[in-house]
């Protein structure tokens, strides 16, 4: 029977986080451990033009040399790199025409996949990049987006048919180097998704692609470009879920942004990875570099909710270069159980009159340690910047950890930075009080936090908001009582 | 329709109820007094069922149901209403978002659908107006920054839209101011009818010039010490709490 488009997202019906299932599917998967050798069988795999080969090459040369970092505040056993596969796509090699040719089981993992795009189906004009295991599987919406001139596809496709885009801006904002973890994503990344917005062109539709790991023990390291050129704009929605795991499972993934002159991106991410057990075992590493460059009058957003991951080391930032230029950063990381997060965002003023906003709401319960990291850095040239930082930490219980670590360097006299930082507790007064109304505990929780994180949960798409909240309530469920 | 019996309770080991016995009927409104320390607020949570209070002994009913095993959302399910002496804070949580939560949250757990909006938007305006509440003030987050009267005047804004059987009304006249008070104690008297019951919790008399009770009540060290009709308030006002102590010494 043939799908359609509507009656497959018709099936994709809204799931609690339970994703603990591990789809069987035939994978081609490369031996354990990364050297020269496993670089260049990725980049022939992939049937790629030697200067990316060269490209990663460099990268993995940087890397050999490079320490991991220890400075964020988070305590776990380090992975031992060789131990990794560095490459897994699934088996069915050539991509679908029509979602009827994919492998049912595939479309089985989609169906439980669901969360996401269930709540997209009510606001129709998404088009997903889904990201299976390292290789894109399925592309949509792609005509509409053609006619616009917009190109929207996994990083691979854009390495053979728009070699010149994605040489001239790969490792322009995060260069191979930036970091021990970058360092590693640009030598063995696997695939990810590339955008592309033409001058002047307003995206119509919000652009999501959606990340999952599912073979045992594969690293997963996505690689994302999306470039807004002169005067356009684009919102683009990233969500990832992943199956339970006993071993912890390596994610490093980059994203860049490049907003050109009057460009906007919009960029939202709910992240929710498998968060380890109650006693904190397994659960996803997440170790990403996230970083986009504003150009003269444009500007970059980044929202995020975090609730999964066992460790999450994550800093969307901004390199705000061009005069006038603006950047934001709102963001909920939820910690629960076991669960570490150092999250926060860098914002780089070099331009005059340049703009930037920090809301971090950080929620921690169980025995969760939960850190926000944020630096402010303004420039000698960068007149008359302005920066409003406001962080606030709410916890739950009494051996959860919320801690703040703001970072402010101003190297010009003229700069206005602005820094708020709260911290409080749920109390047990509060939810007496929501209880005394007819409200149970769970329900007040949810309500105490919806209501905490609702400056940032406002700056998403709605359809994205409305996963969020649940997503919230879920991430903690059983945390008090 | 409230009945308590021989009612002891402790907080952290100490003991603050040593024996109430009260029984509340439907229609009638009672006052409970007493000077500060003797137990009138510990026996306002006990009934809403607060968990950090121990109950020893004795027992409460509503409606002839034992309440013990039930915990505090489920009291409220039943119809009991408390309005807090310091009502908290919920930012981002705005005072309408809150009341429809908790409305149906109890109708879920009679089984009911949720409310529709044109309704409940009907229930806010027709409240909000009798207790002559600016409608900017339902979409400011729970308490946060509300003054003490604007905090008294939610809590019976609360009430009004919940319609309890048994409403408790604790302390509500601190912080409020005269015009306040009367406008409180009008709400408060356009809800009473023969079916529910309304225990007035207060330090002055000042309260029961407006909202006059059926009887009233004198708590002294964890029990009721002495009570009459409304007249009683009075004697106490002219006489201060000295007088029941001494007595209850006696």
């Amino acid at each position: 029977m043939a799908y359609t488009e509507e009656e497959l997202k018709k099936e994709l019906e809204t799931k609690e986080y339970e994703y603990g299932f591990y789809t069987d599917i035939d994978s081609e998967t490369f031996p354990k451990g990364l050297s020269e050798d496993i670089v260049i069988a990725i980049s022939q795999k992939k049937n790629e033009p030697e200067w990316m080969t060269e490209w990663r090459l460099e990268a993995y040369r940087v890397w050999k040399e490079m320490k991991e970092p220890d400075w964020p505040n988070v305590t776990y056993k380090k992975p031992d790199f060789q131990a990794i596969s560095y490459y897994s796509a699934p088996n069915k090699k050539p991509k679908y025409d029509s979602l009827d040719e994919v492998d049912p089981e595939l479309l089985d993992t989609f169906k439980k996949l669901g969360i996401s795009l269930d709540e997209q189906k009510k606001l129709a004009g998404v088009a997903v990049d889904i990201v299976m295991d390292s290789v894109s599987v399925a592309t949509t919406f792609k005509k509409t987006l053609a006619e616009k001139g917009i190109i929207f596809c996994s990083i691979s496709e854009a390495i053979q048919e728009h070699p010149e885009l994605v040489r001239k801006h790969i490792g322009s904002v995060v260069p191979q180097k930036d970091n021990f973890y970058a360092a590693l994503n640009s030598a063995v990344f696997s695939d990810g998704s590339f955008c592309y917005i033409p001058k002047g062109v307003r995206c119509p539709m919000e652009l999501s692609t959606y990340f999952r790991i599912n073979q045992a023990g594969t690293g997963q390291f996505e690689r994302t470009l999306v470039i807004a050129d002169e005067g356009s704009y684009v919102s683009y929605l990233e969500g990832c879920t992943a199956p339970s795991r006993d071993e912890n499972q390596l994610h490093a993934a980059v994203v860049e942004l490049i907003a050109l002159d009057d460009a906007e991106i919009k960029y939202s991410t709910v992240q929710n990875w498998f968060p380890g057990d109650k006693e904190g075992k397994g659960g996803v590493y997440n170790f990403v570099t996230k970083r986009g460059l504003c150009e003269k009058n444009a500007k970059i957003s980044w929202t995020q909710v975090e609730t999964g991951s066992a460790i999450t080391w994550k800093y969307p930032s901004c390199i705000l270069k061009g005069d006038n230029s603006i950047g934001e950063f709102y963001s909920i990381a939820v910690t629960n159980n076991f669960q570490q997060a150092d999250t926060g965002t860098k914002m780089i003023h070099l331009g005059k009159n340049t703009k930037s906003t920090i809301i971090s709401k950080g929620i921690s319960a169980g025995k969760s340690q939960n850190s926000y990291r944020g630096l402010v850095q303004v420039n000698s040239r960068a007149e008359n910047a302005r920066n409003f930082s406001q962080c606030d930490s709410l916890l739950m219980g009494n051996e959860c950890g919320a801690h703040t670590f703001p970072y402010i360097e101003a190297k010009n006299k003229s700069a206005q930075i602005e820094h708020e930082a709260t911290t409080s507790k749920i109390g047990e007064d509060q939810i007496f009080y929501c209880n005394q109304r007819g409200i149970d505990t769970e329900k007040a929780i949810a309500l105490i936090v919806n209501g905490f994180s609702k400056e940032v949960l406002n700056k998403l798409p709605m359809e994205f908001a409305v996963e969020a909240q649940k997503l919230l309530e879920i991430s903690l469920e059983g945390s008090v009582g | 329709m409230l009945e308590i019996k021989d009612l002891h309770a402790s907080v952290e080991e100490k003991d603050i109820l040593k024996g109430i016995n009260l029984n509340v009927n439907a229609g009638e409104v009672h006052a409970i007094m007493g000077p500060n320390g003797s137990g009138k607020s510990t026996l306002a949570s006990v009934i809403a069922g607060k968990e950090e209070f121990e109950v020893e002994k004795g027992s409460i009913s509503l409606d002839g149901e034992d309440l013990e095993d039930l915990a505090p959302e489920e009291r409220a399910h039943k119809g009991i209403f408390l309005s807090f002496q310091y009502p908290v804070e919920i930012p981002g949580v705005s005072v309408t978002n809150f009341m429809k939560t908790a409305i149906n949250e109890s109708r879920k757990a009679k089984g009911l659908d949720d409310m529709p909006a044109n309704q409940m938007l009907k229930l806010i305006r027709e409240k909000s107006e009798m207790l002559e509440i600016d409608r900017k003030f339902l979409s400011r987050s729970l308490n946060e920054g509300f003054s003490g009267g604007e905090k008294k005047r939610n809590e019976i804004f609360q009430l009004a839209m919940l319609e309890p059987k048994l409403a408790i009304l604790d302390e509500t006249d601190s912080g409020l101011d005269i015009d306040a008070l009367r406008i409180v104690a009008n709400g408060v008297n356009k809800l009473r009818n023969k079916d529910n019951a309304i225990v007035v919790i207060t330090h002055y008399q000042r309260l029961l010039e407006y909202i006059v009770p059926d009887f009233v009540h004198v708590l002294y060290d964890g029990k009721i010490v002495k009570s009459g009709g409304k007249e009683l308030a009075l004697e106490l006002e002219e006489k201060g709490y000295d007088w029941v102590k001494q007595e209850a010494v006696v």
